[in-house]
């Protein structure tokens, strides 16, 4: 087991509406879940001195949104890498702490990308912008999907990965998001069609949004937010809620080289790091975490996390070993139902870490019997090109 | 931009400009070291591989094989939307590089694009810059 127990998330909020039809903004989100999960932890604003931003909440990320809170943070960190930011700042608020720079680290996410009509899942084009990178391929009509289901198809090609494997991972989450009220009303508000669990048949006979994938493949494009507090040990003494420790974290970025493997992931990198820092094993967890934005995602990030070896993620997944109920086979996968059926705004990695918690606190809607160790990896960019991966290991006492 | 065009690139961009520029040409050029023979590709200013690097333009053959593909069947782009179905591929160049383009002039593309294939340059013409984009090459031998 782990030799350090140097900071904690004692606090956690998700918001609970994914469709806020104009009536709030994305700043206003972000202080609402701080406030409830400061509430959480039991801790208030004036305990919070180190901020942690990935620039949602517009623009001089950090300087913003400590006025709009009204402290005055000793630690101020915008890592802004995408999905994944928030396990980073989770890394970063643990370094922090070790470090005695900040006692009370406060991460925030919010968004109106579903009122905002930000096609996150299913078309568009990520924003242009003038990095050079961006100016190679934009003539190409490369949707974001398409980049995820380009790296699905080599998987197939490389391995014998088939359509049906990968429904597992829609299937695994549909079933966890039926059983959380606030999933089953956020597929109502952003008028699913058929709100039930569903089958691997029923996945791969979706419509094709771009090949292999279909439409349960991909994520759900909604509105929401959260927050996550993390605590030093002498903080967490006096909180509300049972500590749940971080224990390892890593970091790593991953972009198209010559010769490179597409169906490997920043999670390749990133993962070994936390394991070993943590001093557990992926066989170990109890609970995955893991970003769905599409089936694909998942199914590479299981490989490079170490649950199975590279192109065995396939076989791996078969069978529904990935539900809440079968912890002899193995981590339950995204119980809160996942970006693919739960939770969307963009940047989902907050979200890894909240439920993450209610599972190491057993409060989840999919409780695993006993949870005590738990990963969180988060993905950010697009997986099939540029991206970055962000490994927390989570355990209780 | 022209919603009946495909979104064609900045031609200033710092990095990027010569080889935008060298497609008026018809080049399709990538960068190596003469110091440390590393292959530099999107373009850039100064070698990945080495810190005092030489970077010199090389020209592609324009010959390659599709290292990964996927059909877009749902775009929301004004210009896109109207190519629906149509074939996004990583093209890996014989020469190592890889870039994001098309693969054009297949009627069906479920049954005739497969990774791997051999594939060829051809140039779609505009008025700045002309396009790099891709079809199966007449020997589809590997
Ligand atoms: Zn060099």
């Amino acid at each position: 087991m782990s030799k350090e127990r140097d900071a904690a998330i004692v606090g956690i909020y998700e918001y609970p509406l994914r469709s806020v039809d104009g009536e709030v903004s994305a700043l206003q989100i972000k202080a609402e879940c701080a406030a409830r999960a400061l509430e959480d932890a039991g801790l208030t604003w004036q305990d919070v001195d180190g901020i942690y931003d990935a620039g949602d909440g517009g623009g001089m990320a950090g300087l913003n949104i400590s006025e709009y809170l009204g402290i005055h943070p000793t630690v101020i960190d915008t890592t802004g890498v995408g999905g994944s930011s928030y396990e980073f700042h989770a890394a970063h608020a643990r370094r922090d702490i070790a470090a005695g720079k900040t006692r009370v680290a406060l991460l925030t996410y919010g968004s109106t990308a579903h009122s905002s009509a930000r096609a996150i899942g299913v078309g568009g084009r990520p924003g242009g912008g003038m990095h050079p990178a961006d100016n190679m391929d934009g003539f190409a009509g490369m949707t974001l999907i398409s980049n995820y289901a380009m790296v699905a198809h080599r998987h197939m090609y490389q391995f014998g990965t088939t359509s049906e494997q990968l429904a597992e991972i829609p299937v695994a989450t549909r079933l966890h998001a039926m059983r959380n009220p606030e999933a089953v009303a956020a597929m109502e508000d952003l008028e699913f069609l058929d709100i039930r669990e569903t089958t691997i048949s029923d996945v791969v006979n979706s419509r094709m949004i771009a090949d292999p994938l279909h439409l349960l493949e991909c994520c759900m494009i909604s509105d929401g937010g959260g927050a996550v507090v993390i605590a030093s040990p002498e903080v967490v003494r006096d909180c509300r809620k049972p500590p749940v420790w971080i224990i390892g974290t890593g970091e790593a970025t991953q972009y198209p080289q010559i010769g490179g493997d597409i169906t490997v992931s920043a999670g390749a990198q990133s993962a070994p790091i936390a394991f070993g820092e943590a001093g557990v094993s992926a066989s170990e967890m109890d609970i995955a975490m893991i970003y769905d934005s599409f089936s694909i995602t998942v199914l590479t990030l299981l490989e490079d996390l170490g649950f199975c070896a590279k192109g065995e993620g396939g076989a791996w997944v078969e069978g529904g070993r990935l539900r809440f109920d079968r912890p002899a086979d193995g981590p339950a996968l995204n119980t809160d139902g996942g970006g693919l059926s739960s939770n969307h705004p963009g940047m989902r990695g907050i979200f890894l870490l909240i439920e993450a918690a209610r599972q190491l606190r057993g409060e989840s809607c999919s409780q695993v019997t006993d949870a005590r160790l738990a990963v969180a990896h988060g993905n950010g960019g697009m997986l099939g090109s540029r991206h970055t991966g962000g490994t927390i290991i989570m355990a209780r006492d | 931009m022209n919603d009946l065009t495909r979104p064609l690139p900045q031609t200033d961009e710092y990095d990027t400009e010569s080889f935008w520029s060298a497609t008026t040409e018809k080049a399709l050029r990538y960068q190596q070291c003469a110091n440390c023979h590393t292959i530099v590709f999107y373009p850039r200013r100064h070698c990945t591989g080495c810190t005092d690097g030489d970077l010199e333009w090389r020209s592609a053959t324009g010959r390659g094989r599709i290292y990964t593909y996927s059909i877009v069947r749902q775009s929301y782009h004004p210009f896109f939307r109207n190519q629906v179905p149509y074939v996004v591929a990583w093209i890996e160049l014989d020469e190592g590089p890889r870039l994001i383009s098309n693969v054009i002039g297949v009627k069906d593309p479920g049954t005739q694009v497969h990774i791997d294939q051999r594939v060829q340059l051809v140039w779609e013409e505009h008025p700045t810059v002309n396009i790099p984009l891709f079809r199966l090459a007449d020997d589809h031998a590997q």
